[in-house]
């Protein structure tokens, strides 16, 4: 396929890098510099000039593109651009939008702006946010097979009751599916005999019920006392979005914004939050407002030193856990190793969407897992698969180590996969797989 | 000094809408020609008079320079001047008290404002003919909607214009433009206006026509639509609606309800929105208004032992129906600024009096023909206080007062406050004024809740108040001076204050 990246920031980067193994990836880039520095550190080729220009979409071959991604950080750059594919070429644009004005206008009638599919980048992450909010502990959760299916990322707390437990010790689920262990920095499938440590992340895949039912089991103070008090720090579109979806499942979150005005048309656009004008680091009015008794905080404010240092004072002040907002990315895991619960990117939100519709095959859904160390794929199986006419585990041995057939669905119902279970065409199965393998099994199977 | 208001150009619209006004002496000239024509030359003369004076104003100046500022002029002079005019007939025609020029402006002016306060003593079709005595019933009807929405509605030339007229002219807080073109909203508001009259002069008019009104006769049917639909409350009946039957009270009180609504509502109801005029935060909060306070008095008058027998009125401690009747008329009377009495409420114990007192500062909705502060301002205020109660717990939080799921502007909500503290200022200082003035005049004597209901009364365009203004008293004892005053109160009110008191600022006059 080939493939035309307009923007070469963390977003189109990440992209292009996910897609230049197996594509052929053009990327237009405004700024020389980093045109010339993308020649060198991947295999792609890349064009210096403005992405809205007919002239350079041209000499970067639209005519013949399947897909143009438009992923500057200009929202209406990404839109014209798009157009501007559209003019001459029949390539799918997709477009990546902040602004949620413009997701809301495009969901109206698909195809506006001549752009295909649009990602937005703040609702993406306040999703994200709210996923992992109503699942205790967790770092990562996703939703497949048209939420059938639940995956989720789980740290396993010192004083967890399965911590040094096996995992067959552990598996007192129906529904559920250990699809991997990440230790430290490392990808292990666990075997029936392999030991659960403290301090491991643990990816499950199963129905939503199983995997609540395992949050509670892990976390089961932080299950009691619900996920009712949210605070919310930063009035962002990331941060209004998130408010706004807290709402829409019925609760009445606070949201502390600094700046006068904004804190105001907030206020109007939110009438079940609590809107608080102030500074969110100013300690006396933390513990007026009693924020050490929230269930969550959300530090969505526009710079990570800022999100880092109000998540660390609420964890200081006894706030049950912390989400992060990180925009840079290199800063994810650092984040997360000096005590903030949860840090989310939200580039790799809209890159992880993005790749979702690129991937070759019939991938119908992705997430990534631990800065795309792994990815969690759904996508419908076909007659010419491995999988079909055989066992699973007979499947398997065909198959890199790395692979764990995590759930099955079949006709919207969903299926424990086992050694035995048989995988019939027709099927949605939710794969983990590590990334370094994921092109090779995507073709077989 | 520089003028810098175009006062030309309001001053010739004025004359415009005067010239066309003069119609609505045909309404008491076709009566007196039904009737004995006692007065048909007192009308023809004022209404020739009428014509000529409004050609002449317009041609002060030429209309097309009206703006923001003008407008203001424009509708105070138009109330003034209407006011004016619509005394002559009374001068003119030379009977009763009102023949004196004092008590004709008030006369007049009490009807123009929908107010309802009377200096007339004989109310009776045998001391004053039939034609004058409708005069004052069509004053009301005209008044109500408001003569510039009419002036809009008819006029092509305010198209542009009209909506700052409307804006200083419609009681309540900003117009609602129902359609891109003001005028269509105008007509759609007379409309709606239009509608509800014929439909309570068919009612009652069928009532009469059976055994449970003997007495409501056609005219008796038209002069009290005329009154109850702009909440005026003139009534040719010395007794008000105490004359009629339950029947007619009854069937009164609905359109008393309607009179004080919003009828911007009933613009969606016949576009096919129930759902919008029902969930309407503003209706919502007048209809538990009404219904809480007609509860409480119906108690009150149900277990009175204070009630001192009433004249022309049956039992009604211990009777349910005459209790909750007679409660929910004069209570939705007061509150929609409407000034009828189904009884002389005089007579009631004092808890039940009071109950009217309070009520006299409500008013009706916004965008409907009642007076007084109006229910939307009291809503704004009681959410703004909530608002105030949680932000001395969080003063950080950042509250919206809301209006139906709408966030309202705070400028907004300071101009409600600003409005409703100068209404009690204007009420106090005039209460005060009417005080000083009684005790100059020698052999005037009125007691205090006399005073000071009477004030309440005019400025809030209700008509009676309790005491020697009472339901069945009258104004007449009052010094001219202190009429002259209640006379502009009277104006003051129907304007919502703002229009009229900025034509007395500097600010206005120069740039």
């Amino acid at each position: 396929m080939r493939v035309i990246v307009i923007g070469a920031g963390e977003v189109g980067r990440s992209i292009a890098a996910n897609l230049a193994d197996s594509n052929e990836v053009v990327v237009v880039e405004r700024d020389p510099n980093i045109v010339e520095e993308l020649t060198y550190s991947l295999d792609v080729l890349s064009i210096a000039g403005d992405g809205t220009s007919l002239e350079i979409l041209e000499d970067a071959g639209v005519e013949d593109a399947d897909i143009v991604i438009a992923s500057t950080d200009n929202d209406e750059t990404n839109l014209v651009a798009c157009g501007t594919a559209k003019t001459v070429s029949d390539a799918f644009t997709i477009a990546r939008v902040k602004k949620t004005n413009l997701l809301d206008t495009w969901r109206r009638a698909k195809g506006a702006f001549g752009v295909d599919f649009m990602v937005g980048s703040d609702l993406l992450t306040a999703h994200a946010i709210v996923r992992i909010a109503g699942l205790p502990g967790a770092h990562d959760a996703d939703v497949f097979a048209g939420g059938a299916v639940r995956m989720a990322e789980f740290e396993v707390a010192e004083e967890s009751p399965i911590a040094g437990d096996t995992v067959q010790e552990a598996d007192r689920f129906d529904s559920l599916t250990f699809a991997a262990i990440f230790r430290d920095g490392e990808v292990t499938i666990p075997r029936g005999d392999t030991r659960i440590r403290a301090a491991d992340r643990l990816v499950v895949i199963g129905s939503p019920e199983s995997v609540q039912e395992f949050a509670t089991e892990l976390y089961p103070a932080d299950a009691r006392s619900g996920t009712d008090e949210v605070v919310i720090v930063g009035g962002s579109d990331i941060g209004f979005q998130t408010a706004k979806l807290f709402e829409d499942h019925g609760l009445k979150p606070r949201l502390v914004e600094q700046d006068h005005d904004r804190a105001r048309e907030l206020a109007e656009q939110l009438p079940k939050t609590t809107v608080m004008e102030s500074d969110a680091t100013d300690a006396e009015f933390l513990s007026r407002e009693h924020v050490d008794e929230a269930d969550l905080l959300i530090a969505a404010l526009e710079n990570d030193q800022k999100n880092l240092l109000v998540s660390l004072l609420a964890e200081q002040l006894g706030v049950d856990r912390s989400v992060s907002i990180v925009e840079s990315p290199e800063y994810v895991q650092l984040f997360e190793a000096v005590g903030v619960d949860v840090a989310i990117n939200p580039r790799e939100e809209t890159a992880e969407e993005i790749t979702r519709f690129t991937r070759e095959g019939e991938a119908e859904n992705v997430a990534m897992l631990e800065s795309d160390l792994a990815e969690v794929v759904e996508f419908e199986v076909h007659g010419d698969s491995l999988l079909v006419g055989q066992s699973i585990q007979e499947a398997m041995a065909d198959l890199p180590e790395c692979v764990v057939v995590g759930a099955i669905t079949r006709d919207g119902a969903h299926i424990t996969p086992r050694g035995d279970t048989r995988v019939e065409a027709g099927d949605h199965v939710v794969v983990f797989l590590a990334t370094e393998v994921l092109d090779d099994v995507l073709e077989k199977i | 000094m520089r003028l810098r208001v175009r006062w030309r150009a309001s001053v010739s619209l004025s004359g415009t809408v005067l010239k066309y006004l003069s119609v609505a002496f045909l309404v008491p000239i076709v009566v007196s020609l039904l009737y004995e024509q006692q007065d048909l030359l007192v009308f023809v003369a004022t209404m020739a008079g009428t014509v000529l004076v409004g050609a002449l104003l317009e041609r002060v100046g030429s209309p097309d320079d009206l703006g923001d500022r003008e407008a203001f002029l424009m509708v105070g002079l138009t109330w003034l001047l209407v006011a004016v005019v619509g005394a002559v007939p009374y001068v003119l025609a030379g009977t009763g008290t009102i023949a004196h020029p004092v008590n004709a402006l008030f006369e007049s002016m009490s009807g123009f404002t929908t107010t309802g306060s009377t200096v007339m003593r004989d109310i009776s079709v045998e001391t004053h003919s039939r034609e004058i005595m409708m005069w004052r019933q069509l004053t009301q009807w005209l008044g109500g909607m408001g003569i510039v929405v009419l002036a809009v509605a008819i006029l092509s030339e305010l198209s542009v214009g009209g909506a700052q007229l409307m804006e200083a002219e419609a009681p309540g807080p900003g117009v609602e433009k129902l359609t891109p073109r003001i005028a269509e909203t105008a007509r759609a508001l007379w409309l709606a206006y239009v509608g509800f009259s014929v439909a309570q002069v068919l009612l009652l008019y069928l009532l009469g026509a059976t055994e449970l009104a003997p007495n409501m006769t056609a005219y008796g049917a038209i002069a009290h639509t005329f009154t109850t639909m702009p909440t005026g409350g003139f009534s040719p009946q010395a007794r008000s609606i105490e004359a009629f039957s339950w029947a007619v009270q009854w069937v009164i009180i609905p359109f008393m309800v309607v009179a004080g609504t919003n009828f911007v509502l009933f613009w969606h109801l016949l576009n096919g929105d129930w759902r919008e005029a029902v969930a309407d935060s503003e209706f919502r909060f007048y209809a538990g208004v009404l219904a809480s306070l007609s509860a409480i008095v119906s108690v009150l008058l149900f277990v009175d032992g204070g009630l001192v027998d009433a004249e022309n009125v049956g039992r009604i401690a211990g009777a349910v129906e005459p209790s909750v009747r007679h409660a929910a008329f004069n209570v939705v009377s007061i509150v929609t600024t409407t000034g009828y009495a189904s009884m002389n409420f005089n007579v009631w114990s004092p808890p039940a009096q009071y109950a009217l007192v309070f009520a006299m500062f409500l008013g009706g909705s916004a965008g409907s023909t009642g007076g007084a502060i109006k229910m939307i301002r009291w809503l704004v205020i009681l959410k703004s206080i909530r608002r105030e109660l949680f932000t001395t717990v969080h003063p950080e939080a950042v509250r919206p007062v809301r209006l139906g799921g709408n966030p309202l502007d705070e400028t907004a909500v300071r101009g409600i406050y600003t409005f409703t503290l100068l209404y009690f200022v204007l009420f106090l200082v005039g209460a005060m004024l009417l005080a000083l003035d009684a005790a100059r005049v020698d052999g005037f004597e009125i007691e205090v809740i006399g005073l000071i209901t009477a004030c309440a009364a005019t400025l809030g365009n209700i008509g009676p108040g309790l005491g020697t203004v009472g339901p069945m008293g009258n104004f007449i004892a009052f010094p001219w001076s202190s009429k002259l005053l209640m006379a502009g109160l009277m104006w003051i009110g129907r304007l919502e204050i703002f229009p009229v008191l900025v034509l007395l600022t500097r600010a206005y006059w120069r740039s």
